[in-house]
């Protein structure tokens, strides 16, 4: 690899190869209904049960635009900073398969809803600014299911008809990594904006990847290929690692790249040649006939802008500015929404510092450990909120809390009740500390004239001792005071 | 009453109301004489069991404030009908039965109407003969041998041999006005937008429209009334205020101001059809109408425009039909073998050609010159009527370039079959009303038709034109019966 920390480049002999990176994602967006149908779009659900007449094509049915979809497609393009397109078309894409039921996609070709704009990563040298080239709506496919029978292949049109966010970017991601931090913005964006769920596992994103390699210093863009539907962001850097290795090698080896699509063997980590751009298909867009060109106003969309939330990039400000967090506390607290709304509900009533530490530190990796989401959190913000008021105003130590927060993880239980039970209450009347500081000296008196004799190395063993015979319940703010006079 | 199918469509609708006849006597009247012309093929499905007793539980109950008490009535087979069979005229929809109804034909059942059956068409509306039926051609009732027109040939031989006392036809590039040409009776082609397509097996969508067909403007009117209603499920459907166009039908036109397209003189017109519109025009001025000299400079890019929008969409409506889902479905090795077949058995040669002429048009490396270009025509031509419409109110010109052919004359000259909607396809590109009416014979008797154009959205003005025009011209159409033994 390079030598530059951040720079991710392939080294062949004396060359040195940058990777060009655009990338497809394919959005699902977050609605009840189909973008031109008003079946149903929950996932999971027994095959073909969430088919109409106008996802099955049948002869005579039309498709009617469902408002909702574009709605959230022009927030999305707000949220990317993008320009929006009061006027946009439906074409349709020609094709023939079995899940595919009209024999075409109506999708936007020529005049996307969304135009150009841009995502902002944060990159461990820095921010890097990602071009948007444009964002269309589409229909997504129905299902082919080839394994379940060794003849017939089984189809369900329950995704058919789906309404689908296609997010081109331009091709300005240089590494995996960088890969990685797009995706991830993307899908943080997005939830932000309630306009798509971001779940990779259900094939709510999904991306297909352009990769081309060039010389380092190179200005023009090497011949690409395509990587179809990966959908997941491993594999994503899998498939990106390995095609342009085997680019960098085909160019070391004096051959050329052909443009072509390939698809990602998860199995085997590499791609495959699917078909050539002379197998291309030809599409034969056209506009579709059945639905007017779409036209919103300017009312519409200053409407859609007021309903947008505060997005994770000024969420980001604000916490530094107001909270004074670092900027790596920023951008893990901000990078999901779930996350941000829980620690601004935790530092309503408790402090900033203390919730920031216990949120990033023992909340992650508890639910980390237990493979929860923080919407699962068995601890509420309330009663970590309640727990850090406890630390703060001297009711239990650092050390005490962790025990209750442990406690807490165990089910919902307010701080202070477990505190209460177990008699986790700090110690911190002063004439009973002496009581016990006069008994720890008493019972080690040798080590304490070696400590007046100059080695003040065995403080630290004084209090570790008044700490052990408290139950470690012992005010160490106090212990220490009454020890130095004692001492 | 023993002249039941001779009555109009409003005579029946009267005698109903008054109690004079029965749905069941008129239903049965026309399913009876339906089963005696079973020569002319007017008939893809026939419903007579079902419409006897919807007949008979109309008269039961009998709601006479219903537009169409009780009336009996085909459709063209393009109209899905829920429960019964819908075939567009095509063996790759042989054995489709719609669980679902089309907008224009439950507006009719839901004005009384009763159904009796499915009316015979050229295969998915592409033809202007009804020879591209899988179900075997229609015969013109004017004289055997002789095709009805199409695609809505069915239709319009129905209408004529009075087998239905009226109905619906579609038109995509003159598929209800040159049949109804064909056939001494009247047709209308609404604005677009009018009528619903929800529920229409489509042929061409920016071009396709449902209109009535009748013996007469009043019919049409009515009907016209009943079907042209705006719809949340076509997104192409308009929301205009529509008129009651048979209660506000009129014959003064007084003062109307009726252009005639020069450009509409084609090379080769028979002498017949020249005469024809110069009666025409004559006629018009007798109602009180102001004739004025116009130009549509466009007129002859309108055919070959039209042989590349219309196949185009085309091309990617008829992909649905791929033996997956529902329909004809031939087995093959795989499934790209089993789309193959299923699509050359499954469609017609005609179909099977534009097919092929809409994918070509719209290939990359041909769209810009083709699909493209007649884009940019289409809007010329558009322009051309709305420059035209500054200075008139209405167009008149012949409704085809002949009259009826021969069955078999054209079945090898695409071309020349084409050259028959010359004066109906500008009409659809520019998506205006139009309608046909009867106004005179040629010298083999065969019926001749006029058409009038109108602004969009302006039935009401040329059903009023065409409704003074009819009662100058007093057209018998002359109809012997010849195939009832």
């Amino acid at each position: 690899m390079s030598k530059n920390k951040s720079e991710y480049l392939i080294n062949r002999h004396d060359n040195q190869y940058e990777v060009v990176i655009g990338l497809e994602v394919h959005a699902q967006v977050t609605s009840e209904s189909k973008l031109f149908s008003t079946s149903a779009t929950k996932f999971g659900a027994e095959p073909n049960t969430q088919v109409s007449l106008v996802d099955a094509a049948f002869p005579g049915m039309l498709p009617v635009i469902n408002e909702y979809c574009v709605k959230q497609a022009i927030k999305t393009g707000i949220g990317l900073k993008a320009k929006i397109n009061k006027r946009s078309v439906f074409d349709r894409k020609n094709y023939f398969y079995a899940d595919l039921p009209q024999g075409y996609q109506i999708s936007q070709f020529k005049d996307p809803i969304v135009g150009e704009g841009k995502v902002i990563l944060d990159m461990p040298d820095g921010q890097k600014e990602v071009g948007i080239e444009r964002l269309h709506l589409e229909q997504d496919a129905g299902k082919s299911i080839h394994d379940l029978d060794p003849k017939n292949t089984f189809v369900d049109l329950n995704r058919s008809g789906v309404a689908l966010m296609e997010i081109v970017s331009k091709p300005d991601l240089r590494s995996p990594d960088e890969v990685n931090a797009y995706i991830k913005k993307l899908r943080s964006i997005m939830r932000y904006l309630g306009t798509c769920d971001g779940n990779m596992q259900e094939g709510s994103l999904r991306a297909d990847v352009n990769v081309s390699v060039r010389k380092k210093g190179s200005k023009e863009f090497g011949t690409r290929c395509e990587i179809k539907n990966v959908n997941s962001i491993k594999f994503m850097q899998m498939a990106i690692e390995y095609e342009a290795n085997r680019q960098v090698d085909l160019i070391e080896d004096g051959q050329t790249i052909d443009q072509e699509t390939r698809l990602f063997d998860t199995k085997k980590n590499e791609t495959r040649s699917m078909r050539s751009k002379e197998d291309a298909h030809d599409y034969r867009y056209f506009p579709d006939p059945d639905l007017l060109p779409l036209e919103v106003s300017d009312d519409f969309i200053e409407n859609l802008k007021s309903e947008i939330p505060e997005l994770p990039d000024e969420k980001k400000k604000r916490f530094i500015e107001k909270f004074k967090l670092s900027p790596y506390e920023a951008n893990i607290l901000v990078s999901d929404i779930e996350t941000s709304n829980y620690f601004e509900n935790v530092i309503k009533k408790s402090d900033v510092k203390l919730a920031t530490n216990w949120i990033i530190g023992e909340l992650f990796a508890a639910l980390n450990e237990k493979n929860l989401e923080i919407t699962e959190s068995p601890i509420s913000a309330g009663n970590l909120s309640k727990l850090i008021n406890l630390i703060k105003d001297g009711t239990i130590s650092g050390k005490i809390a962790k025990t209750v927060f442990e406690q807490m993880m165990k089910g919902d239980k307010d701080p202070k009740k477990i505190v209460q039970e177990k008699g986790l209450k700090q110690e911190s009347d002063p004439k009973a500390l002496e009581a016990l500081i006069d008994k720890v000296i008493d019972d080690n008196r040798d080590k304490a004239i070696e400590y007046k004799s100059g080695k003040v190395k065995l403080f630290g063993f004084f209090v570790g001792q008044v700490m052990k015979v408290s139950g470690g319940k012992a005010n160490p703010q106090l212990v220490n005071e009454i020890l130095k006079k004692k001492l | 009453m023993s002249d039941i199918t001779k009555q109009s469509l409003s005579e029946l609708v009267e005698n109903i109301k008054s109690k004079k006849l029965s749905s069941s006597e008129v239903t049965k009247a026309f399913v009876e004489r339906s089963e005696k012309s079973k020569e002319l093929n007017a008939f893809i499905t026939e419903d007579y069991e079902n419409a006897l007793n919807k007949a008979k539980t109309f008269d039961e109950k009998p709601n006479l404030d219903l537009k169409l008490p009780g009336i009996p009535m085909a459709v063209k087979d393009l109209f899905c009908t829920k429960n019964l069979r819908t075939t567009a005229g095509s063996k790759i929809l042989n054995n489709f039965v719609p669980t679902y109804e089309s907008t224009v034909t439950q507006n009719i059942w839901n004005e009384g109407a009763i159904l009796v059956g499915k009316l015979n068409c050229d295969e998915f509306a592409m033809g202007s003969s009804n020879e591209t039926s899988f179900f075997g051609n229609v015969q013109n009732p004017i004289d055997k041998n002789l095709v009805p027109g199409g695609s809505s040939g069915g239709s319009s031989s129905a209408v004529a041999a009075q087998l239905t006392p009226i109905t619906i036809g579609t038109d995509t590039g003159g598929s209800i006005r040159q049949p109804a040409s064909f056939t001494g009776t009247v047709g209308l082609k609404p604005t677009y937008g009018s009528c619903s397509r929800y529920g229409i097996v489509a042929f061409a969508s920016s071009l396709d429209q449902a209109g009535p067909m009748a013996q007469n403007v009043k019919d049409c009117a009515l009907l016209q009334e009943v079907i042209s209603t705006y719809d949340e499920k076509d997104s192409t459907s308009i929301d205009f205020k529509r008129n009651e166009y048979s209660k506000e039908l009129t014959k003064d036109i007084k003062g109307k101001k009726i252009g005639i397209p020069k450009e509409y003189r084609v090379d080769g017109m028979p002498k017949e059809i020249e005469d024809l519109w110069k009666k025409g025009i004559e006629y018009a001025k007798d109602c009180g109408a102001e004739i004025i000299d116009i130009s549509l400079p466009h007129t002859n890019y309108a055919l070959p425009t039209y042989y590349i929008v219309a196949p185009a969409e085309a091309s990617s409506n008829l992909a649905r039909y791929d033996g997956v889902k529902y329909g004809f479905r031939a087995e093959g090795e795989n499934l790209i073998d089993m789309y193959e077949k299923t699509r050359s058995e499954g469609f017609g040669a005609e179909v099977q050609r534009r097919i092929m002429i809409g994918t070509y048009v719209l290939s990359s490396g041909y769209y810009d010159a083709y699909y493209l270009k007649a884009q940019k025509v289409r809007k010329l031509i558009k322009n051309d009527f709305d420059e035209a419409y500054k200075k008139v109110d209405a167009i008149l010109t012949p409704s085809t370039p002949s009259s009826a052919f021969k069955i078999g004359e054209k079945t090898n000259d695409p071309v020349s079959m084409y050259l028959n909607d010359i004066f109906t396809v500008p009409v659809n590109l520019a998506g205006l009303p139009g309608i046909s009416i009867p106004a005179g014979h040629d010298a083999k008797g065969y019926p001749l038709g006029l058409q009038i154009i109108g602004k969009a959205f302006d039935e009401q003005n040329i059903l009023n034109i065409a409704y003074a025009m009819e009662e100058k011209i007093n057209f018998k159409n002359n109809i012997t019966d010849w195939w009832i033994k």
